[in-house]
C-alpha cells in the first residue's frame, strides 16, 4: 500500500458543500478551495498555528481538521520561519503545503525563508518550491499596526514569487486553486475585511479556476479607469457607480495578481480611457501603484489625457484610534474625490 | 527570605488593580467603548507583579500582553492605559497602537510590546548589553510565553545573553496554551526551564500563581544579574483563565483544568496568606477594593473625556 492510497478523489465524485446554492462568502470560498484541493490531491496539506482543532483565528479552516485529520491539517508550533522552510522541504519531497500566517503581519517572521530560499531556489538549482502562503491582510478593523498590514509590495518585488490578492468570492476560490497547483511559491493575500462582508456566486469543480497573472475588468467605461485590488475593488465599484449616477463613464480593473501584473489588461484600459487612477490600501511609497504607473507611463504615454493618480494610504503604520485609522485608510469617498479631480483635468 | 508586610501590601494592591483594570476593560469592550481586540491577563497577576517588584526603578522590563501588573507596578497609570485602550490622544501610544501593544515608556523602564512574539526578548538583551557596555548596574527583564518559546528568536536571545553574560532575567509565562495550541504541540519537554542548561544559565521553575515564589525567584535572579552572574531563566507555571482574546470562548480548554486552576487563584492565594499573618481582614479588603474602583472610575472618566487624536496628526511621529 502506498502512503497516499485512497486519498485521491476523482474530480467527478467531489460534491460541493451545497450544490444547489453556490452563493458563498469570501471566507467560505477560500475554505471551499482548500477542501476541494485536499479532496482532489493527496499531496495537498495545510499547516499553521491554531488552524486544526480551533479552525484558525478567523475560522477559515473550520471543519477541515475533522474531515481530513491531523496528517492533512497540521497544527504547528508557533514558528513561522521554521514553518515556511518546513513547507519548502515537504515540497521538495512531493507534497503541496498550504501554510497559513495567522495575520499577514506575521509573515515577516518567516521572511528569510520566503525571499532568500523559496523564491530563488528554482533559479539557483532548478528545484521548484510549490508552496502557498495564505496571508490574511488589511485593516479597517481597529486592529492596530501589528494586525492590519497590507505588505504585499514586499513580496511583489521579489523575482521567483507570485503574489495574488482576490477581491470576490469566486476569485478567492479560483485563485487559491491556481496557487496550489502552481509550481512556484505563491503568496495569497486574503482580505480580512471581506471575509464575511461579501457573498457571491462561486463556480464548482474545475470551473472558475482563475489563472494567475490575469486581471479582471469589473466594469466597462470610457472616461476613466480605476485600477484596484483586494479591499479597494468594492470601494472603487462604489465610486464608479456614484460617478455613473452623475453621468460619467468609469471603468474598473481588478488586478487580482500583483506579481506577475497583467500588463496587457492595464495598458489596454489605459489606452482606452486615457485617465488612470490606481487605488490600494497599502501605503503609497514603493506600493504596487508605482509599478502600475510606470507600466502605463512607458506603454501608453501618448494615450494619456491626465496625470496617473494614486489613492493609497499615507506613509505611516496603520494606526489604531478610529479617527486616525479612518483618515489613514482609502475608501470610496477618497477614490471619488481623486476621480473627480482627474475627470476634470 | 521573609517578605516584608509592606511588600505584600504593595503586591496585593497591584495584583488587585491589574485584575480590576482587566475587568474594567472587558466591560468597556462590551460597551464598545474599547474597539478591536482585547486581551485578558486574569491568572497572570502573580507573575507580572512578582517579577516587576523584584526590579529597581532604574531597571527595565519588556512585558508581553498578559503583564498588565508589570506596567502598573512600574508606574504606567490606569488613566493612560484606559486612554490607550480607547484610542485617545492621552493614551500611552497617543492612539497609535492597539490594546496592550506599544504601551512603552522608557521613563518607567517599559518597552512597548512588539506583537511578533518573542521579538521583545532580543531587545531586552540589547538593553542589558548596553548596561554592561556603559558600566551601569542595571538589569533587563524580558517576558515570553510557552508558545513564544518555540520561536528561534527565543533560543537566540538566551544564547546571546549567555555568551555575553548579560544582566537579563527571562520570565517565561507558561500558561498551558498559546491561543488554542496546547503545550504538547509546542514542546516535548515538561519544563521550559530545562532549556537554560543548554545555555549554561540557571533555570528555575516556580509556581506562577504564588506571588512569593515568583518574587523570590525573580529577586534572586536580579541580584545574580546585577552582581555580574549573567542571565537566569525563570519559568512560571500558570494558567490563562480567559480566552486568548475577548472573542475566544476557549471551548478547547477542558473545564476541569480551569476549575483546578480557579482553586489556585493567585490573588486568593496571596489574600489567604495575608489573612493568616494578620495583614488583611474583610474591612481592609473592601476598603482596598473601593479605593481601586474609585481610582478606575476616575481613570475611565479621564479617558472618556480625553480627545481622540487629531486627524491632522496622522503622520506625526513616523520619524524621530
Ligand atoms: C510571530 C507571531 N506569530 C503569531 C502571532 C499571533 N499570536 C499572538 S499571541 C499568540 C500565542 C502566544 O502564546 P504564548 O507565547 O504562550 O503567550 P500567551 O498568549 O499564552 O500568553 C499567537 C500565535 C504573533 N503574535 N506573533
Ligand atoms: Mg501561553
Amino acid at each position: 500500500m502506498t502512503w497516499d492510497q485512497g486519498l485521491h478523489k476523482e474530480i467527478s465524485t467531489i460534491a460541493s458543500e451545497d450544490a444547489s446554492a453556490r452563493e458563498l462568502t469570501y471566507l467560505e470560498a477560500i475554505r471551499d478551495a482548500l477542501r476541494y484541493e485536499l479532496l482532489r490531491d493527496a499531496r495537498v496539506l495545510l499547516m499553521g498555528e491554531d488552524i486544526g482543532v480551533y479552525g484558525g483565528a478567523f475560522k477559515v479552516t473550520q471543519g477541515l481538521f475533522e474531515e481530513f485529520g491531523e496528517r492533512r491539517v497540521i497544527d504547528t508550533p508557533m514558528a513561522e520561519l521554521c514553518m515556511i522552510s518546513v513547507a519548502t522541504g515537504m515540497a521538495f519531497q512531493g507534497l503541496l503545503p498550504v501554510v497559513e500566517m495567522q495575520f499577514a503581519d506575521f509573515i515577516s517572521s518567516g521572511f528569510d525563508s520566503i525571499v532568500q530560499f523559496a523564491a530563488t531556489n528554482h533559479y539557483r538549482w532548478g528545484q521548484a518550491v510549490p508552496i502557498v502562503i495564505r496571508a490574511p491582510g488589511g485593516g479597517g478593523l481597529r486592529a492596530g499596526p501589528f494586525h492590519s498590514q497590507c505588505n504585499e509590495a514586499w513580496f511583489a518585488h521579489v523575482p521567483g514569487l507570485k503574489v495574488v490578492a482576490p477581491s470576490t468570492p469566486a476569485d478567492a476560490r479560483g485563485l487559491l486553486i491556481s496557487a496550489i497547483r502552481d509550481p512556484n511559491p505563491v503568496i495569497y493575500y486574503e482580505t480580512k475585511a471581506l471575509y464575511r462582508s461579501i457573498k457571491g456566486p462561486v463556480p464548482e469543480g474545475e470551473a472558475g479556476i482563475v489563472p494567475i497573472g490575469k486581471a479582471a475588468l469589473r466594469r466597462q467605461g470610457e472616461e476613466l479607469t480605476i485600477i484596484a485590488y483586494a479591499a479597494m475593488v468594492p470601494e472603487a465599484m462604489q465610486a464608479a457607480a456614484q460617478l455613473e449616477a452623475e453621468g460619467r463613464s468609469v471603468e474598473v480593473l481588478d488586478l487580482r495578481s500583483l506579481r506577475p501584473l497583467d500588463e496587457e489588461a492595464i495598458l489596454a484600459s489605459a489606452r482606452k480611457t486615457g485617465k488612470v487612477l490606481i487605488a490600494h490600501e497599502a501605503n503609497r511609497t514603493g506600493g504596487i501603484g508605482g509599478e502600475v504607473a510606470a507600466i502605463i507611463s512607458q506603454g501608453a504615454f501618448e494615450h494619456l489625457d491626465g496625470p496617473i493618480t494614486r489613492v493609497a494610504a499615507p506613509d505611516t503604520p496603520v494606526p489604531y484610534s478610529p479617527p486616525l485609522e479612518d483618515a489613514h485608510r482609502p475608501n470610496a469617498a477618497k477614490i471619488l474625490d481623486a476621480a473627480r479631480t482627474l475627470l476634470a483635468y | 527570605m521573609e517578605l516584608s508586610p509592606d511588600l505584600l501590601r504593595q503586591a496585593h494592591y497591584w495584583m488587585r488593580l491589574a485584575r480590576a483594570l482587566d475587568d474594567r476593560g472587558t466591560f468597556l469592550h462590551k460597551q464598545s467603548k474599547i474597539v478591536g481586540g482585547y486581551f485578558s491577563q486574569i491568572g497572570h497577576e502573580a507573575v507580572s507583579v512578582g517579577a516587576a517588584l523584584a526590579l529597581e526603578p532604574n531597571d527595565v522590563a519588556a512585558p508581553m500582553h498578559r503583564d498588565l501588573g508589570c506596567y502598573l507596578a512600574r508606574g504606567i497609570t490606569p488613566r493612560r492605559i484606559l486612554a490607550q485602550y480607547m484610542g485617545r490622544s492621552t493614551g500611552v501610544s497617543r492612539g497609535r497602537d492597539a490594546n496592550i501593544h506599544g504601551m512603552g515608556d522608557l521613563n518607567f523602564g517599559i518597552v512597548g510590546f512588539i506583537s511578533h512574539l518573542p521579538a521583545s526578548l532580543p531587545v531586552a538583551v540589547g538593553m542589558a548589553q548596553a548596561f554592561t557596555l556603559k558600566g551601569e548596574s542595571r538589569v533587563a527583564m524580558a517576558f515570553y510565553g510557552d508558545g513564544s518559546s518555540s520561536q528561534g528568536l527565543a533560543h537566540e536571545s538566551l544564547n546571546w545573553a549567555s555568551v555575553f553574560r548579560l544582566p537579563v532575567v527571562f520570565i517565561c509565562e507558561n500558561n498551558q496554551y498559546a491561543y488554542s495550541t496546547p503545550l504538547s504541540r509546542q514542546m516535548n519537554i515538561v519544563d521550559i526551564a530545562d532549556r537554560a542548561a543548554g545555555y549554561d544559565m540557571p533555570g528555575v521553575v516556580v509556581d506562577g500563581n504564588d506571588f512569593a515564589a515568583v518574587y523570590r525567584a525573580a529577586h534572586e535572579a536580579v541580584k545574580y544579574a546585577r552582581a555580574g552572574g549573567g542571565p537566569t531563566l525563570i519559568e512560571c507555571k500558570t494558567m490563562r483563565m480567559r480566552g486568548h482574546a475577548i472573542h475566544d470562548n476557549m471551548a478547547y480548554v477542558p473545564k476541569e483544568l480551569l476549575t483546578e486552576w480557579a482553586h489556585r487563584d493567585p490573588i486568593t492565594l496571596l489574600e489567604d496568606h495575608m489573612r493568616g499573618i494578620g495583614l488583611l481582614d474583610n474591612v481592609g479588603l473592601s476598603t482596598l477594593l473601593a479605593h481601586i474602583e474609585a481610582e478606575l472610575d476616575e481613570a475611565q472618566a479621564f479617558a472618556e473625556q480625553s480627545p481622540y487624536p487629531d486627524e491632522a496628526s496622522l503622520t506625526d511621529g513616523v520619524y524621530a
